[in-house]
């Protein structure tokens, strides 16, 4: 296959960036986007420019490192597959492809194709976590959840922090992330003392660095991990039911 | 070479009371005193990440360094089918013992018996940190925990989280961890690698770190700096870790006087999906629980060309139940791994390169259903449609072994100390636990003993002495070497501009590995690597291009260094497989087999870890051993049939 890539090319945070277009000849089927810039920044190398800088590490579609726009799509076409897990057998043979780094005020660019996703560790913090020092946990079978809870909380859990709901959302919003985070942990038996903080903490701290979610729901198409916008009604819930239980005295949670 | 007391501090006693006595027999350091302490730790995996939190928790100030984004992206993520732990719950006669018996048997007998006891008996505690922290693992209808057999083991002992358990474990910790960073015991250094450890007086006080975004290279200390950086396995170039995983931590301490064990200790995974070209960029793993459902098979013919659904029952060759009828399509790696290279050069592969064998779970599928296979192998096997394009609910898995787990590493005394005090390593980084070979799901539960439980544990011992003493200060004459060290390696690496990228470098050290170091070796094949390997460091410092400059992300820069320490390392791992005279687990030796191609051990001259010192650039390191005694498990010729 022969490829045209128009890419994004920015030295530095604060330099200017621009498009830059190369072939690729020789493109294999089996080849996957992620080697595809292997062999372009090869060519680039031997002919004496610099690489274009981009994110990658498992290459497996689980640490959410890669993060390229393809044609105006994070992670490109094809749904449910992060960019590392998309092969060259699903473009045509001598197509034009633009890639883009995310964009979107809470992640600005480090370099090409980098951002920095530093935000969404804060939103953590303020709360994505249930508070059990080592050592201090019962028998792990003490703990029953119904298989049908554990399965959802997973559904959420599975979120790989890439960010593509940021990039898709035309508000730059992270409803997605932030719901998937604060549900795994606010349906499990386990996250119920702090489950009313959590959703609070999280949505505030959220709301500091990203847009406001208008329901777009551009972000579930672009998720690698499928999860849905479910979610972000159960959150919604929890923040409006928190509201009250907040005034409420302590030990009165469910 | 130095006189080393390879003392690994293994305590007194009946193994089983051993790790309760050394608990109470080990310095503490008083609450109110552990804020005077601080400790860098160095990688956010498993085992670095589990260690910050619970070290965070009882109140010491802990730097974490880790060349990612953010913690929760360390290589431990794509860990795949599960952790294991003797917890009895399926009542299948799994007990403390005999998950530290089968560690210890399937370790090849050259692991030490006080550590993977121990290891078994926090696995238990593992479960239920995980569990309390909101790990969603697998449950029953009944809402208790479910569990599966995994690779090498006759009781059903491993706890799962779908096909995405580490995943699931790492982000716990990673959870534990940032809940440490917003109440301040930890800091975060990120998008920062460790280039060296700065040591003073026979101890390590720090690190030297750069910046990866701007280049600045600076200096931490600490009382104590612990390695929890993960395996070398990229070493190869091709193999199912991360791409950024690299051996540069624990080499720029080996340097400094930390002695490397067993490197040539490498484990072979048998179930990965077969390269399909030269531009293969690594290698993926498909998790062997695939094996509990999946029989692995080879056309009985030599060269048969027919698609596997047109070739009878009768001609297919479910080799592994054949030559090990008791333990089938379980046994462990390293059998099964060579038991798939045997069919492949004997012709019989399959797939368009003819180099992989069968998976197939048809007779599962027709057994249990589609819908529980899709359960418990969804994901995997969407992984697998997408990189193939074929899809295994049609048409069989086409498997082939690669590089995959790292048993060698830093040497660690039982305190997880190496031979230089104040540095400790952990998880894969140590070569404690695993002896030749690693049993399927014991990687997440070694980097988590190593962090929540054993360590915490052990750090006191040494700095409860410290009370009262501070870190060096960065600007103390030792900071200021190591710096300029670093700064140099850096300008001299950006000044060679070559005529080759660093991939190339690396590409050709994983092809030297892989044929003369990798399922099999001898000593005409190491002796050609060992004069190989040399000539391509040689090239690399003369001929390497890495381009653009030092003040901002240089990701060529990033892989040079690590390449540069790959071509060192390569050559010691080389050198201990070299020398070690003999076949167990993952090293097979060609001259030590029995008749019918199992390895053979020495335990009468190899009974050791092969533990190496650094003596200088090009020179050869000195080797010293620390001797493994069995007093629990009766040393024998494993046999899986
Ligand atoms: C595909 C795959 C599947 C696996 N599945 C299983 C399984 O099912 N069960 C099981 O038990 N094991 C499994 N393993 C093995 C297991 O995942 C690893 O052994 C384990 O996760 C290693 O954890 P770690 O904490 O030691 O290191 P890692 O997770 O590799 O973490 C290393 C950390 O160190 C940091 N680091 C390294 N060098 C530097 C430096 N110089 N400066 C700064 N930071 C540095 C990195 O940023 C990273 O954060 C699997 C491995 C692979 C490859
Ligand atoms: S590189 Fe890890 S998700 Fe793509």
């Amino acid at each position: 296959m022969k490829i045209t890539l128009t890419v994004w090319r920015q030295s530095g945070p604060n330099a200017r960036g621009g498009f830059e277009t190369h072939h690729v000849d020789d493109v294999s089927p089996d080849m996957s986007f992620l080697e595809l810039f292997d062999i372009l920044n090869e060519a680039l190398i031997a002919d004496g420019k610099e690489p274009i800088a981009f994110d990658h590490d498992c290459r497996e579609g689980i640490c959410g490192s890669c993060s390229m726009m393809i044609n105006g799509r994070a992670h490109g076409p094809e749904r449910g597959t992060a960019t590392c897990q998309l092969h060259m057998r699903k473009f045509q043979d001598g197509a034009h492809i633009t890639v883009e780094p995310w964009r979107a005020a809470a992640f600005p660019i480090i370099k090409d194709l980098c951002v920095d996703r530093t935000a969404f560790d804060r939103i953590i913090e303020a709360g994505g976590y249930i508070s059990a020092p080592t050592g201090s946990a019962p028998d792990g079978n003490l703990i029953l959840v119904p298989k049908a809870v554990s399965d959802t909380a997973m559904d959420a859990a599975a979120c790989i922090g890439c960010g593509a709901c940021v990039a898709a959302c035309p508000n730059g919003a992270a409803q997605l992330f932030t719901a998937a985070k604060v549900q795994h942990l606010n349906l499990l038996p386990q996250g119920q003392p702090e489950r009313w903080e959590r959703v609070v903490n999280m949505v505030t701290e959220m709301e500091r660095w990203f847009g406001s979610c208008t329901l777009h729901g551009e972000c579930e198409v672009a998720c690698p991990k499928d999860i849905s916008i479910d979610f972000i009604a159960l959150m919604n819930r929890d923040f409006i039911k928190a509201q009250f239980k907040q005034r409420r005295l302590t030990g009165q949670h469910a | 070479m130095t006189e080393f007391n390879l003392d690994a501090h293994i305590p007194d006693g009946p193994l089983a009371e051993k790790w309760d006595h050394h608990k109470f027999s080990v310095k503490l350091v008083n609450p109110s005193n552990r804020r005077k302490f601080r400790v860098i730790v160095v990688g956010s995996g498993l085992a670095g990440a589990s260690a910050a939190a619970t070290l965070g928790e009882l109140g010491f100030e802990v730097t974490m360094i880790t060349f990612h984004d953010t913690p929760r992206r360390a290589h431990s993520i794509a860990a795949q089918g599960g952790i294991n732990a003797a917890k009895n719950y399926r009542n299948d006669g799994d007990s403390i013992y005999r998950l530290f018996y089968d560690t210890v048997k399937g370790g090849d007998f050259r692991s030490r018996e006080a550590n993977v006891h121990r290891l078994a008996q926090v696995s238990v505690n593992i479960i239920d940190q995980c569990v309390a922290q909101g790990v969603p693992f697998a449950r029953e209808y009944g809402g208790l925990l479910d569990n599966r057999s995994f690779g090498g083991a006759q009781v059903s002992r491993t706890f799962y989280a779908r096909g995405q358990t580490g995943q699931q474990l790492l982000l716990g910790a990673y959870q534990a961890l940032l809940r440490q960073i917003h109440l301040g015991t930890v800091t975060l250094y990120r998008r920062t690698e460790m280039l060296d450890v700065v040591i003073n007086d026979g101890r390590a006080v720090g690190v030297v770190t750069r910046d990866l975004i701007t280049g600045d290279v600076v200096s931490h200390a600490g009382h104590a700096v612990v390695l929890a950086t993960g395996g070398y396995g990229n070493v190869f170039y091709l193999s199912t870790n991360a791409k950024n995983s690299n051996a540069s931590a624990i080499w720029r301490a080996h340097r400094r006087g930390a002695l490397m064990a067993n490197p040539c200790f490498t484990q072979i995974h048998p179930t990965c999906i077969p390269a399909s070209d030269d531009f293969q960029s690594k290698l993926t793993l498909m998790s062997e629980s695939l094996r509990n459902d999946g029989r692995i098979w080879v056309p009985r013919e030599f060269g048969d060309q027919r698609s596997p659904d047109q070739i009878p029952e009768g001609e297919r060759d479910y080799f592994l139940e054949r030559r090990y009828p008791a333990f089938g399509n379980l046994v462990p790696r390293d059998v099964a791994s060579r038991a798939a290279k045997r069919e492949v050069d004997a012709e019989r592969g399959v797939g368009p390169l003819k180099n992989g064998v069968y998976l197939d779970l048809s007779e599962a599928i027709n057994r249990l259903g589609r819908d529980v296979i899709e359960e418990r192998y969804g994901n995997l096997i969407q992984m697998y449609e997408r990189i193939t394009g074929e899809d295994p609910y049609r048409v069989p898995m086409r498997i082939y072994p690669a590089v995959h787990y790292a048993m060698g590493g830093l040497w660690v005394d039982y305190n997880l100390q190496t031979t230089v005090p104040g540095l400790y390593a952990l998880g894969e980084a140590n070569f404690s636990d695993h002896g030749a070979n690693r049993l399927g799901a014991s990687a997440l539960m070694q980097g988590l003993a190593d962090g929540y439980f054993v360590l915490p544990a052990t750090i006191g011992d040494y700095l409860a002495p410290l009370l009262g003493t501070d870190p060096l200060p960065t600007n103390h004459q030792a900071f200021l070497d190591a710096e300029a060290e670093v700064s140099e390696r850096v300008g001299a690496l950006l000044g060679v501009n070559g005529s080759h990228s660093v991939d190339y470098f690396h590409r050709e050290l994983g092809k030297v590995l892989w044929e003369n170091c990798g399922m099999a070796r001898s000593r005409e094949t190491l002796e050609k690597a060992l004069t190989e390997i040399p000539t391509l460091r040689d090239e690399f410092h003369k001929d390497v291009r890495v381009l653009g400059d030092g003040e901002s992300l240089n990701q060529s820069l990033e892989k040079a260094g690590r390449v540069e320490d790959f071509l060192e390392f390569g050559e010691l791992l080389c050198r201990d497989a070299l020398h070690r005279e003999e076949s167990c687990g993952g090293h097979f030796r060609l001259e030590h087999q029995t008749e019918d191609g199992e390895a053979l051990r020495d335990d009468e001259h190899f009974a050791y870890a092969a533990a190496w010192e650094y003596t200088g650039d090009n020179a050869r390191p000195a080797l010293h051993k620390e001797p493994l005694e069995f007093e629990s498990v009766h040393l024998a010729q494993r046999s899986y049939k």
